[in-house]
């Protein structure tokens, strides 16, 4: 008798606090910090996954389904990214507000201009997506049309609370420019400069701030690095002046290194979102410490 | 029978020609309107020392076509999937298996509702029973080439049948799923459509969350009430009709680094089976109890390659001298098995596995080895837990 009061209890509460918040599911840490930034303590937000997982590799694990059962709106990336387990959570939630076409269902990805959209897909060219690249959220102009377009689906999801929403989002953006503005004084030295990448994750940092992305480590995207490639790459870059090569905190760092090393050129790990560092807390100290990190590594 | 095979090559044929037509038409990218397309291809190469023929584990009724499988060169089942949201409240999916024996199968066809709300989610026509842990999963997604004895002796590999099926998702914090299906009653454990074709019934609850952040777990229990009407088993066939009811508890956990698994992951995964049979068999009357469990983990050391142990096993009453002969008839023997397997895979897209077994499911020993590819291609496959 007692569990099922316990069961009951557990119901009822459940019920009664999602009527105080919105409820947000985001799939990445870097939405779930907008989100934090657009609506304060309006919203009870679930992040998905974290920094140190790879966002395409996630499974629809129990703890999902049952996130995703409770959501009012869910926040995600799209473009592909999360194909291979957002869909299951949509249909096993049974929850009709976050399904495709609700208020309740956000892709960033869909509000900006994605690149690298191909002409043609095929699997033998690896985890290549139709919709273009999905790392939307390393260009902070993006952030902030994607932050407008959020901004007013948490008004039409809980109008009651419309000034406070718009004031959150006046003076988020305001902080935002001021700190683009910033930022790109920073990264003034960056522009023109050649790195190599791990995986094809920054390419929209690197149109932002003018870098140049001379090489992949992955011979196809979502393929794991094979030594004879690698050999092959260092031959290939013997002539051109790579400064740098980098790698996102969630991936596996050892033929970053061992390309480092051969070519005596600095290996940086960027947190690439929210929490992917120490004192990456939010958005802005994600942009704070990837420009620091990759200025540190041009002095070196 | 000839002109049923050349009718089903007829029906493959129009199914292929209409799939690469509608893969041009979505020119590969995933197109909204037309269906999510999937195609496995899965193919073995086995080498056995008993004779497959003669497989059989004493002390259990087995289903048609369960055993280890066919000698040599073969094309395991390769299945074809399609699947898509109907509108914005229905989902259906529809998938085609071709055979050992080279007929095609339809092994799901279903719809079921989506986003219907209060966490409740209605589904019909034919599917993969919701019991159990492994009952649901399609062969790709197997971590062997083949299915644990319980599955093998008590499911006949698998429940899938023609039915409906109720879940609810409870809304609480963790995750608590209660399901209930009624089926007509002609897949194995049941049989002939008994009670003017709603012959069993299952009940299932499943609950798990997250340990921490590199741990996670899932267990579920589930009852199966099947009837049988003149279920057949070997050949020349022993009848049974009666009642078979079974008792499932499943337990799996899941490890990863910081929930990462792309590096290395581990995965421990526990199934028991307990089962009652009452009826007649053979015209004389019979009530029995079998039980089994499987217990297997599989270790990703490096990206791509994975390592797999299992141990198997199966105890049957002793249904006494009646059924001397019979396929009841334990002959003092408990069967078990060991299983070994190395797979690499590419891409999250394509398998090659290396499979032996050490299998003691008959009163003689057999080694059983495997050479195996899976490969899936189409739309992007979903990773369920």
């Amino acid at each position: 008798m007692k569990w099922i009061m316990f069961i009951a209890l557990l119901l009822v509460s459940g019920y009664s606090y999602a009527q105080q918040q919105i409820n947000v599911f985001a799939c990445e840490p870097e939405w779930a910090s907008l989100v934090q930034e657009l609506a304060g303590d309006k919203a009870n937000i679930y992040t998905a996954t974290t920094a140190f997982q790879d966002p395409h590799h996630i499974e629809a694990r129990p703890s999902l389904i049952a996130k995703v059962r409770r959501a009012d709106l869910i926040v995600c990336t799209g473009s592909g990214l999360e194909v291979g387990w957002l869909p299951l959570l949509l249909r096993q939630s049974a929850n009709p507000k976050v399904q495709p076409g609700q208020a309740g269902y956000f892709l960033a990805g869909d509000q900006v201009v994605r690149l690298e959209i191909p002409e043609k897909v095929d699997r033998s060219m690896g985890d290549v997506h139709a919709e273009g690249n999905p790392h939307v959220h390393l260009d902070p102009n993006r952030i902030a049309v994607i932050a407008e377009a959020l901004s007013k689906r948490l008004v039409q999801l809980d109008p009651i609370n419309k000034i406070f929403y718009e004031q959150r989002r006046k003076d988020f953006l305001a902080k935002w420019k001021t700190a683009i503005v910033k930022w790109q004084q920073q990264a003034r030295l960056l522009e023109g400069v050649s790195i190599a990448v791990n995986h094809n994750s920054w390419v929209y940092l690197f149109e932002w701030l003018g870098i140049q992305q001379v090489a992949v480590l992955e011979s196809r995207p979502g393929i794991p690095v094979s030594a004879s490639y690698l050999a092959q790459l260092k031959h290939r870059l013997a002539d051109v002046p790579v400064k740098m090569v980098i790698y996102a905190a969630y991936q596996n760092d050892r033929a970053a290194i061992w390309l480092g090393k051969e070519m005596n050129i600095p290996v940086v790990q960027l947190p690439y979102t929210v929490d992917g560092a120490d004192n990456v807390v939010d958005l802005f100290s994600l942009f704070d410490v990837t420009i620091e990190r990759l200025l540190r590594a041009l002095e070196a | 029978m000839c002109h049923m095979k050349n009718l089903t090559r007829i029906m493959l044929v129009n199914l292929l020609i209409w799939l690469s037509l509608a893969v041009h038409a979505a020119k590969v990218t995933s197109n909204e309107f037309n269906p999510a397309i999937s195609l496995i291809l899965n193919g073995t190469y086995s080498q056995f020392s008993n004779d497959p023929d003669d497989y059989v584990i004493p002390g259990f009724a087995l289903a048609e076509e369960t055993g280890p499988g066919e000698e040599g060169f073969s094309l395991g089942e390769s299945e074809l999937t399609m699947s898509a949201n109907i509108d914005d409240l229905f989902y259906g999916s529809f998938t085609a298996a071709l055979t050992a024996e080279d007929s095609v199968e339809v092994e799901e066809a279903y719809i079921e509702t989506v986003g219907l709300g209060k966490g409740v989610t209605i589904k019909a026509g034919r599917f993969y029973s919701g019991i159990g842990y492994l009952n649901s999963k399609h062969l790709h997604s197997w971590d062997f080439r083949d299915q644990p004895l319980v599955y093998r002796a008590m499911l006949g590999n698998q429940l899938a049948d023609d039915g409906l099926q109720v879940r609810w998702l409870a809304p609480t914090e963790f995750y608590l799923e209660f399901g209930i299906e009624g089926y007509r009653g002609e897949g194995f454990p049941a049989g002939g459509a008994a009670s003017d074709g709603k012959g069993s019934t299952t009940l299932f609850v499943h609950t798990g969350g997250d340990y921490n952040q590199s741990n996670s777990w899932l267990a579920g229990l589930s009852l199966v009430n099947a009837e049988a009407l003149d279920r057949e088993t070997g050949d020349p066939a022993e009848i049974f009709t009666g009642d078979s009811e079974l008792v499932i508890a499943d337990f799996v956990w899941k490890w990863a680094p910081n929930g990462n698994p792309k590096q290395t992951n581990f995965k421990l995964q526990v199934e028991y089976f307990m089962r009652s049979e009452n009826g007649t068999y053979q015209g004389n009357p019979y009530d029995a109890d079998q039980d089994g469990y499987y217990i297997q983990a599989i270790y990703q050391f490096i990206p791509r390659w994975r390592v797999g142990l299992r141990y198997d096993s199966l105890s049957a009453d002793d249904p006494g001298l009646a059924f001397a002969g019979t396929a009841l008839d334990t002959q003092g023997h408990d069967p078990e098995r060991w299983s070994v397997m190395l797979d690499w895979s590419r891409t999250e897209y394509s398998r090659l596995r290396l499979q032996y077994n050490a299998d003691d499911s008959g009163t003689e020993s057999d080694s059983q080895l495997y050479l195996q590819y899976v490969m899936s291609l189409g739309s992007h496959g979903a990773h369920s837990f």
